[in-house]
């Protein structure tokens, strides 16, 4: 059977059972474009800017446990990609980004729209491909999955020329895939979880630290909550591991790291063993790194081996797939004779308690206002009973939300971890939205992080996504307004605006629903009616909240896990 | 300290750009890369020297085998092999140096390659630091140019490094 590059490209989309994609057409991808729009098996999302694509695939990816898949032109089209690339590759959401190129002719000619896109996300990527011959089409996209979904999962991009999607071959599926230099770990050395569960068995005051890998791998989350009901040790989560043990656990002890409870960053610190389970260390978790936890030995399991031992030296290394190594390291636990140590634990927790009894997460409210940042989360985690999925941008109602919402299961919170990316929050929660469409998606964003892909509301109305936006209002960009509080004496440069649009009337524009609240007494009623709305049309409540309020508790920049800043 | 890494990659566009871009993108430094092909035409092998501490040796290595292209890596320096670099130096000698220079070049068992009428162009091969002194005793007589491939090297024994089959 003779398909041209553009029908291959649908061919193998099908096959790998894509049901969606998102993308933005341009010149070079018109083929594909055309095919796409002869064909049934995925539906196709239209974003308003490349970027938008990227995060809405991550959404999408992290709700529905599959591969985000992205379309793009070339040139602008795959630079504006980069950023949401970068992001999901950091935090290991597995994505497929495919960009048009130039004719294979005009590369390297400064033709229209050409940028050397290989190059230009070469390191905002797993891997990348240019397809320079149509005959190889079909197994670069077959590659280009397995990569992105296997090992540490992460963002591959696509790069195919305009003639390879015009010419025509034979098509061949690849039905296996073998990479004689690319074969990841799955299962775990059977020595080192010997080694593991002897030491966890012996352990006086054990942490469970786990991130992002718990969430991505196959039953991770459920080997976590059975592996911490059969120890009854204490868990912390990173930003990126949130909802891999429900938040109303006993033994949860809530996020860890720069903006962590009290609790979770104290054990770590005073810990004598700490097991870190797909997490990787990094400088928002440990603080300081030289007075990092002195006491803990540390296990480390992770798909990734360059992770281990990168930041902090691990003493008993485990390299395989966490839902695997979690089963191997149960069944070891199983068949070993004696128990945890009892005493040594209840000693363990009471101290525990005693750091919790510092309610390090409280806030006070006054009922004439300003509203708190922290009560509106609290009241929406109430509203949707703690099960809808929730999106953030970045900055300080990233932090809230980490801290104040709960988590009851994974693949229900999407965040910028590693990279950051203000911005993300709407293409996600849209991602998100299309992955689930009969859940509630509510997406928390400040009054400068929504501005900076707010052109996505009109995706939202477009496909008729009734996603809840709150911005917690300060008329500042908080995060950094607060680091200039702390650490600039206050001097305030250039993170507050001037002219902030009227977030309402925008809405409207855009065809959504806009809602305000400034009173504290109002503010159930306001978002009653936001969730109370049923229909097709997004929803944006514009909180004006208290504009210096700050997140706490907080380990300052280059201090240890035990210097920590409360109230 | 200084480390011999060997590598086996996939002999496809880019592979050259990628090691070179992790070198850069995380601050590890390159001391020397020599790029070839083997018998398998579809593998090429690299020899790379580098300078760290354990530590960072080790995250190096690790990096490595994390890019896709990298079939596998061997760290070569603690164990017993061989490391050869080539030389090719263009020596000023005008009358009076001409003689000298020629002695040099025999006393290192050095090959003239090019001669002018105010010039030899010498070859030599040889551990780095048999070039090193080589060039340090022509220094005097005045270097005009010279390029060194940097070291490729293997382990000693019967067993090869190569691509199972």
């Amino acid at each position: 059977m003779k398909l041209t590059g553009a029908e291959i490209f649908v061919e193998c989309l099908k096959r790998e059972g894509v049901d969606t994609i998102f993308g933005y057409p341009g010149g070079a991808v018109l083929p594909i474009y055309d095919a796409i729009f002869k064909q049934s098996h995925f539906k196709h999302i239209l974003v308003r800017h490349e970027q938008a694509a990227l995060h809405a695939a991550n959404g999408y990816a992290r709700v529905a446990g599959k591969c985000g898949v992205a379309l793009v032109t070339s040139g602008p089209g795959a630079t504006n990609a980069v950023t949401g690339l970068a992001d999901s590759n950091i935090d290991s959401i597995p994505t497929v980004c495919f960009s048009g190129q130039v004719f294979s002719s005009l590369i390297g000619n400064d033709a229209f729209q050409e940028a050397d896109v290989v190059g230009i996300t070469r390191s905002a990527t797993k891997h990348n491909f240019l397809v320079k011959r149509v005959e190889d089409l079909a197994l670069t996209i077959r590659q280009a999955f397995h990569i992105a979904q296997t090992g540490r999962p992460g963002a591959v991009l696509v790069d195919i020329p305009k003639d390879v999607s015009n010419n025509s071959c034979e098509f061949v599926w690849p039905e296996t895939v073998d990479m004689r230099s690319y074969k990841p770990m799955v299962k775990g050395h059977p020595g080192q979880i010997r080694k593991a569960a002897i030491a966890l068995l012996k352990a006086k005051r054990p942490v469970i630290y786990t991130g992002g890998g718990v969430i991505s791998s196959e039953h991770g989350a459920e080997r976590l909550v059975e592996l911490t009901d059969r120890l009854h040790f204490p868990v912390t989560n990173t930003l990126m591991g949130l909802g891999a043990i429900p938040y109303d656990h006993e033994c949860f002890l809530g996020m860890l790291g720069m903006h962590g409870t009290y609790e979770a960053n104290m054990a770590m610190h005073h810990s004598d063993l700490i097991l870190a389970i797909g997490a990787r260390f990094d400088d928002r978790v440990t603080g300081k790194l030289e007075a990092f936890a002195p006491d803990a030995k540390i296990i480390h399991i992770d798909v990734d081996p360059a992770s281990i031992s990168k930041n902090v030296t691990a003493h008993i290394p485990i390299v395989g797939d966490v839902g695997t190594v979690l089963t191997q390291l149960l069944a070891e636990l199983e068949r070993r004779h004696g128990d945890i140590d009892k005493d040594a634990l209840d000693v363990w927790w009471h101290q525990i308690n005693e750091w919790r009894s510092r309610q390090c997460l409280a806030f006070e409210e006054d009922p004439h206002g300003p509203i708190k940042p922290q009560a509106v989360i609290r009241k929406v985690h109430a509203i949707t009973r703690g099960e809808a999925i929730v999106a953030t941008d970045v900055g300080q109602h990233q932090m809230w939300t980490a801290q104040h919402f709960g988590f009851r299961r994974p693949r229900r919170w999407l965040t910028s971890g590693g990279l950051g990316t203000m911005g993300y929050g709407l293409p996600a929660g849209i991602g998100a939205q299309i992955a689930k469409p009969d859940d509630r998606v509510v997406i928390f964003t400040g009054d400068a992080s929504v501005q900076m892909c707010i052109q996505e509301l009109s995706t939202a109305r477009q496909y008729k996504l009734p996603i809840v936006i709150i911005i917690l209002n300060n008329a500042f960009m908080g995060m950094v307004r607060q680091w200039q509080e702390l650490f600039y004496e206050s001097r305030y440069s250039h993170s507050y605006f001037d002219s902030l649009p009227d977030f309402v009337q925008l809405a409207e524009a855009y065809g959504g629903i806009g809602l305000r609240v400034s009173d504290p007494a109002r503010l159930d009623d306001t978002l009653n009616e936001a969730f109370a709305v049923d229909g097709e049309r997004f929803v944006l409540i514009d909180v004006a909240v208290a504009k210096e309020e700050n997140v706490l508790p907080m380990v300052p920049a280059g201090a240890a896990l035990n210097e920590m800043v409360l109230a | 300290m200084r480390h011999t890494i060997t590598i086996l990659v996939e002999n496809e566009f880019g592979v050259l750009t990628r090691i070179a871009g992790l070198f850069s993108a995380r601050g590890y430094n390159i001391e020397s890369l020599n790029v070839a092909p083997t018998l398998d035409d579809t593998v090429s092998r690299m020899t790379l020297v580098t300078r760290g501490d354990e530590h960072v040796i080790e995250q190096i290595k690790k990096q490595l085998n994390k890019l896709i292209p990298v079939i596998k890596t061997e760290d070569i320096s603690h164990k017993a092999h061989m490391e050869r670099e080539m030389v090719l130096i263009k020596v000023r000698a005008e009358e009076e140096h001409r003689a000298e220079v020629l002695r040099m070049a025999d006393v290192f068992r050095a090959k003239v390659v090019d001669v002018s009428a105010s010039s030899y162009t010498l070859e030599l091969t040889g551990k780095a630091n048999k070039l090193d002194a080589f060039m340090r005793m022509l220094e005097p007589i005045g270097i005009i140019e010279m390029t060194r491939t940097g070291p490729v090297g293997m382990r000693r024994g019967e067993k090869g490094f190569v691509v199972e089959s």
